[in-house]
């Protein structure tokens, strides 16, 4: 009788925790449900279509004709959309290490306790962040200007003769500082972030080991930076490449420098909404989200395979 | 500095050197540095600052940096004046567009990664993981394309065309899934199921106390993010009455740099820039705590 209650009981027991494990799953699915849905309609579902329109041309009279891959085999002989990614390759390489190198200048100084008004300077450097890019372009399309640009009166009040910011020689360069100024800040804050979190112990045995500033810097704090640095590099990459609000801005005071092609995104969005060629401006986003998508695995892995 | 050398831990011979090294030599150098970059980083703003309080016609005729005669309020008149009061429009736009998208992408992506740090289900990593790899997706990438579905549905041109894609925040769901894991400890949910507490209820009432601080960098975030877009919105609207101030500072600019400053005056596109960035500024000095640890969490486990 009683060995025969205990079996039931068990039996009852195990049961519930099956119903309640059960009953975990659904809440656990519910709390992502919501977000993942979402996800699903605006993120999968979009590039999806595009991927679908892609696959079409439409035509003068009637409706969308099938043509394949002809869209892509189109775009790899395009050449304003190549050079257009040969020019954000070029910035990337250039803007990307001038930007993190100064983020990571500033949060190791930062971190080294060798600063008077600490606090004041970071909040000064992140500022821009919250700065619209938009709002960050025209202003600086001021002070670039010949109109009443700032750079131009100090080059006159130091008789220096400025170069033309503006100008098609110099227009990338003068972008690269819109979007350093705008985002060096903000890697800052990441870089500086990541160093809060290392034990002090690990800096006191090294500066009983003799360590010097720098070589406290170099040796320990970099690599220790590596998977923040990593992030940093990424976001920077995806960045680069979609650049578009600078340049469209700066378009207004430099129409002569930036095409309508200057950029990929500029010369998709020219595509979409001038020369109403939607279909090819689907399979150039598609192929311009593919290429960003494939160079950030790259930086991934080629970064993962250097840190084991 | 004090709490380093102040550590007992330390041998009195390294303490003796950290005195003896003048704080004059070691700080001077890097904070002169420092304040170098301080000025390139704040100088575009105190330009900005100063240029919203000048007539147009001071702008052209006087520097940069000093002060004309005080044309501040007049310049505010006429910023919202121009257009018929446009520009209080397209900041209500902003705002309805950023506290809606910031409070939906925050609640669902707090929801979601308490989801992920706390339950175990068939397909939970694989979902993850698919998140986690959209980070890569460029967010202008999708705007033409996000455009051409909401186009076909016809709901391109509305409030609900800037805000929906504005929601997904796969950052957002990640960072609060780090977050979520150290913030909520499990004896704690554990004890609350035994005392018979459904999921729901320990989430409303226990956990989502504890994430509090994600929630608030997560919406934080967004809120710039939202408040900055530029590209999304100039896909979608083609009405002014639903622009938010970015796109309208744009379409400023753009008429008064083509017309030389005679038809729009630049010192309506100024001061309305000024304006636009004066509730970011304050939203992050006040927010301070939030952005730092934010960031903190992301780069760490990121």
């Amino acid at each position: 009788m009683s060995t025969g209650s205990t079996a039931i009981g068990g039996a009852r027991r195990r049961d519930s925790q099956r119903r309640q494990r059960r009953h975990q799953t659904l809440a656990g699915v519910l709390f992502i449900l919501p977000a993942l849905a979402l996800f699903v309609l605006l993120l999968v579902g979009p590039l999806l279509y595009a991927l679908y329109l892609s696959f079409f041309s439409q035509r003068l009279i009637g409706d969308n004709l099938f043509v394949g891959l002809d869209n892509y085999l189109y775009a790899l002989q395009d050449a304003e959309f190549g050079q257009g990614l040969l020019r954000m390759l070029l910035f990337l390489v250039v803007q990307v290490p001038i930007m993190l190198g100064l983020a990571l200048v500033f949060a190791l100084l930062l971190d080294s306790g060798r600063l008077w008004l600490a606090r004041l300077i970071r909040l000064g450097v992140f500022i821009p962040y919250a700065v619209p890019s938009v709002v960050a372009a025209l202003m600086w399309g001021f002070l670039y200007g010949k109109d009443f640009g700032l750079l131009g009166q100090l080059g006159r009040t130091f008789g220096i003769a400025m170069p033309r910011f503006l100008g098609s020689e110099l227009i990338l360069a003068s972008i690269g500082n819109v979007v350093t100024w705008t985002y060096a800040g903000y890697n800052m804050v990441i870089l500086y972030s990541a160093l809060q979190t290392v034990p002090s112990e690990l800096y006191e045995a090294a500066g009983i080991d003799g360590a010097g500033p720098i070589r406290l810097a170099l040796s320990i704090k970099l690599p220790l930076l590596r998977p923040a640095l990593l992030l940093c590099t990424i976001f920077s990459v995806i960045g680069s490449f979609q650049l578009f609000n600078e340049p469209s801005i700066l378009r207004a005071a430099a129409p002569d420098a930036i095409s309508s092609s200057y950029t990929p995104n500029l010369y998709i969005y020219r595509l979409a909404f001038q020369d109403q060629r939607l279909n090819y401006a689907a399979a150039l986003s598609f192929l311009l989200g593919l290429v960003v998508f494939v160079l950030s695995y790259v930086v991934t892995g080629a970064a993962r395979r250097r840190l084991t | 500095m004090s709490d380093r050398t102040g550590a007992p831990a330390v041998p009195a011979r390294a303490v003796s050197r950290w005195v003896k090294r003048s704080w004059l030599r070691t700080h001077s150098v890097p904070t002169l540095f420092m304040l170098a970059f301080l000025g390139y980083f704040l100088l575009p703003l105190v330009w900005l600052l100063i240029a919203a309080t000048k007539s147009n016609d001071d702008l052209f005729s006087t520097f940069g940096l000093s002060f004309g005669a005080f044309h501040f309020f007049q310049n505010v008149r006429d910023v919202l004046a121009r257009d018929h009061g446009d520009y209080l429009l397209w900041m209500r736009n902003t705002v309805l567009y950023s506290v809606t998208s910031a409070g939906g992408a925050a609640l669902l992506a707090t929801a979601a990664g308490f989801g992920f740090a706390k339950f175990r289900f068939r397909g939970k990593e694989a979902a993850f993981w698919l998140i986690l790899g959209s980070v890569m997706v460029p967010q202008t990438s999708l705007a033409i394309p996000t455009y051409l579905m909401f186009a076909s549905l016809g709901l391109a041109n509305t409030p609900l065309s800037i805000i929906a894609p504005s929601l997904i925040s796969p950052v957002g769901i990640c960072l609060m899934r780090v977050y979520a894991e150290d913030a909520v400890p499990d004896s704690l949910i554990e004890a609350a199921r035994i005392d018979g507490a459904g999921e729901f209820r320990i989430y409303r009432q226990i956990a989502f106390r504890l994430l509090v601080p994600g929630f608030i960098t997560v919406l934080l975030f967004t809120f710039v993010q939202t408040w900055n877009n530029y590209f999304l919105p100039l896909v979608m609207l083609s009405e002014p009455k639903w622009y938010p101030v970015t796109i309208g500072l744009a379409q400023w600019n753009g008429a008064a740099t083509s017309g030389g400053g005679s038809e729009l005056l630049f010192s309506i596109v100024i001061t309305g820039a000024l304006i636009a960035i004066v509730p970011l500024i304050a939203a992050f000095l006040a927010l301070q705590r939030y952005w730092q640890t934010g960031l903190a969490t992301g780069s760490v486990k990121g």
